[in-house]
């Protein structure tokens, strides 16, 4: 598939210029495969624009790009009917708010768009994907990843087929993730799949022991990488997630589970009205040198 | 931009930035990424900070994370790069 993107220049079309959005295309580039990115502000775009040409630094400093691989070609839009108008994708992969209405409503346009057997991907941390097939034209076509944050980094990627997603959609998508040198890893369709289940309600503990005064979020942090061999403390961790969205997928996870531990505490919901959003926003449980959408 | 400082003032005001990061002491050997625990992601702030205060660009073969590993290896590339400049 990263082939016939580079040799034969059918995009990647990534929907939602975020913090994902930017990561996951940066992470396409790395592999020679061209992204039109798409997103209705084109503020976000050229914001995306900025982060991806530091986010490909990035890479090259940390050894996470392909040697001799000369990045993709990025396109930017703001119309995603014109995105999906030119050469057919490769694959279309939606990263857009973590907001079920939201994603379903662009996942139902892409999928009216574009051709039978083009994986249709959603990005979620959390939302349960037959719960999005509900809205496309071809449920088998539809199937979900959980990157992690940055994207282009980390190269393990939890995969979510649907209860009707086909099996040969399945294949493709694992197949596309080895190309760009991910470990996919397939799970059943559940809220918050595997990691986010883990990892969230943990996260909301660590910032409820700061709440509480029990510790700093720098003693938290350093307990759980000292004690337990995490590697950056959980705390940090919701940074680079962004805490807006690790509020809306604790929203999800206790909506759809029932489980109290993922109801977001005070101390994170007051962050989001703060707009203490982490690294993306300069600030969160710690301070950044600038903001890195 | 401190473009004609000497390596010592670099040295010394890579350590200050770093303890003002971090809110940790720094020496011009520690391993910041090993030992010193830093998330190699700082990595790309030492870039930034180096070009933006020493005048230099770091691209190529120098874009390497051993460059940015300790002070006294930022303070050798910035000394190279301003040399080869």
């Amino acid at each position: 598939m990263t082939a016939a993107a580079r040799e034969e220049g059918h995009p990647l079309v990534v929907v939602g210029a975020g913090v994902m959005g930017t990561g996951i295309t940066t992470l396409a580039l790395t592999h020679g495969v061209p992204v039109t990115l798409v997103d209705v502000d084109r503020a976000v775009l050229d914001r995306a624009e900025v982060a991806i040409t530091r986010n490909l630094r990035t890479a090259t400093l940390l050894g996470a790009a392909p040697p001799d691989t000369p990045p993709g070609r990025l396109t930017t839009v703001t119309s995603l009917a014109d995105a999906l108008s030119g050469p057919s994708p490769v694959a279309v992969i939606e990263a857009v708010v973590e907001d079920p209405a939201t994603k379903a409503a662009v996942l139902a346009q892409v999928s009216a768009a574009v051709s039978m057997g083009t994986p249709i991907i959603s990005n979620t941390s959390s939302i349960p994907i037959d719960e999005l097939a509900a809205g496309v034209t071809r449920p088998a076509d539809l199937l979900g990843t959980h990157f992690m944050n940055p994207a282009y980094l980390i190269t393990t990627v939890e995969v979510i087929p649907g209860p009707r997603t086909a099996a040969d959609v399945v294949t493709s998508a694992k197949k596309f993730l080895g190309e760009l040198r991910r470990t996919p890893i397939v799970v059943r369709d559940s809220p918050g799949f595997v990691t986010s289940r883990l990892l969230h309600p943990m996260i909301n503990d660590a910032a409820r022991l700061v709440q509480e005064g029990v510790a700093s979020a720098e003693d938290v942090d350093a307990l759980m990488r000292g004690c337990l061999g995490h590697p950056t403390g959980p705390l940090r961790t919701a940074d680079l997630i962004g805490i807006d969205n690790l509020v809306d997928a604790l929203d999800v996870l206790h909506r759809r589970i029932g489980d109290d531990r993922s109801r977001p505490c005070e101390l994170l919901l007051e962050k989001v009205r703060d707009g203490h959003h982490g690294r993306k926003s300069g600030r969160g449980f710690y301070d950044y040198e600038e903001a890195q959408p | 931009m401190t473009v004609s400082a000497t390596p010592d003032t670099i040295e010394q005001e890579l350590i200050d930035f770093l303890e003002t990061r971090t809110k940790a002491d720094w020496t011009a050997t520690r391993d910041l990424f090993g030992e010193g625990g830093l998330s190699s992601l700082f990595a790309m702030e030492l870039v930034v900070h180096l070009e933006q205060s020493y005048g230099v660009t770091i691209s190529g073969a120098n874009l390497k994370l051993a460059n940015f590993r300790t002070v006294k290896a930022m303070v050798d590339l910035v000394v190279r790069l301003r040399d080869e400049a």
